[in-house]
């Protein structure tokens, strides 16, 4: 099988409140050396051996696993994944 | 004149939609489960709010791929109206039968209140009972109504008059205080703030069932001969 590992964040220059409230909790939490915080997504895909990954994946990212107006998305592949 | 009320799983307003267009305004409605194959018997399509998927993924974005919304964009193309509100928005959105996204709200938090709102386009099927420039109230009851979209995008928004209604105080950080927009051709409007909660005294006020009334107003005049 195909294990897919997906990252979508905001676009630069988005605004996220989340991250927003992440910095200034780690900031209260002393870490004061956070100067800014970006919350995203992760996803993992098992896909059939035999599937163009990259068509399929761009695809459903395009279509579905992000939204292209306010997301980036980009992933990594792994081959001949047992389970 | 017939109205369709969607009700995807977790939708939570489409009782108050169907009284809105039933028994507030007296025409025809029936609610209509998401699954159900065709829209051709109605004249408008009303998309109600609400948490369709549990917001799973992105708000509406579940939603926006089942088949009832390939029969809603076929009813669109033929020039008829569908209004969005709320998660109804949100579903518009995704679908990409309007333009731009929805973000958390700046504050984080979900706010359910009135808020005052300025009608800017009052020269649409949804908004011509209104005045221009007419201060109405409605409620609003969201998490994620922090309208975006590119700066090339808002341009075009502004050009085409497609910005419908804006908040007098932004509570959710939109761009430009946008609180509702229609496509280019101005028979899909998306909007935030509830008007199906607002269309009788005893609910807060009836500033919503203007809009209402509009769309049956202006279907009349297209569809009702002698009207």
């Amino acid at each position: 099988m195909i294990k897919v590992k997906i990252h979508i964040t905001l676009k630069p220059g988005v605004l996220d409140p989340q991250g927003k409230a992440v910095q200034e909790s780690l900031n209260t939490l002393g870490y004061e050396q956070v100067l800014n915080a970006r919350v995203g997504k992760y996803m993992e895909l098992t896909l059939e051996e035999g599937t163009d990954v990259d068509q399929q994946v761009e695809e459903m990212c395009a279509k579905l696993l992000a939204n292209p107006v306010i997301e980036d998305y980009e992933y990594t592949v792994e081959e001949g994944v047992t389970q | 004149m017939k109205f369709a009320v969607i009700v995807f799983p977790g939708s939570n307003c489409d009782r108050d939609m169907y009284f809105a267009a039933k028994d507030a305004l007296g025409a025809d409605a029936e609610l209509v489960w998401y699954q159900s194959a065709n829209l051709e018997n109605y004249d408008a399509v009303l998309l109600p709010g609400g948490f369709s998927y549990g917001d799973y993924l992105r708000t509406g974005a579940i939603a926006s791929t089942s088949h009832i919304v390939t029969e809603i964009k076929q009813h669109a193309a033929k020039g008829k109206p569908v209004l969005g509100v709320c998660n109804g928005f949100q579903i518009l959105l995704e679908s990409g039968l309007l333009p731009g996204a929805m973000l958390r709200n700046k504050n984080l938090k979900f706010m359910c209140h009135f808020e005052k709102l300025v009608v800017e386009n009052n020269q649409t099927m949804f908004t011509s009972d209104y005045r221009e420039k007419e201060v109405i109230s409605l409620p609003i009851a969201h998490g994620e109504g922090n309208y975006y979209c590119d700066e090339a995008t808002l341009l075009k928004l502004k050009e085409n008059n497609q910005i419908v209604f804006t908040y007098a105080n932004n509570p959710n950080g939109s761009v430009s205080d946008i609180a509702g927009i229609v496509n280019e051709e101005g028979n899909v409007l998306g909007m935030m703030p509830h008007p199906e909660r607002a269309v009788e005294a005893i609910l807060g006020g009836a500033d919503g069932l203007k809009l209402f009334k509009s769309v049956l107003t202006n279907w009349r005049e297209a569809y009702v001969a002698g009207a």
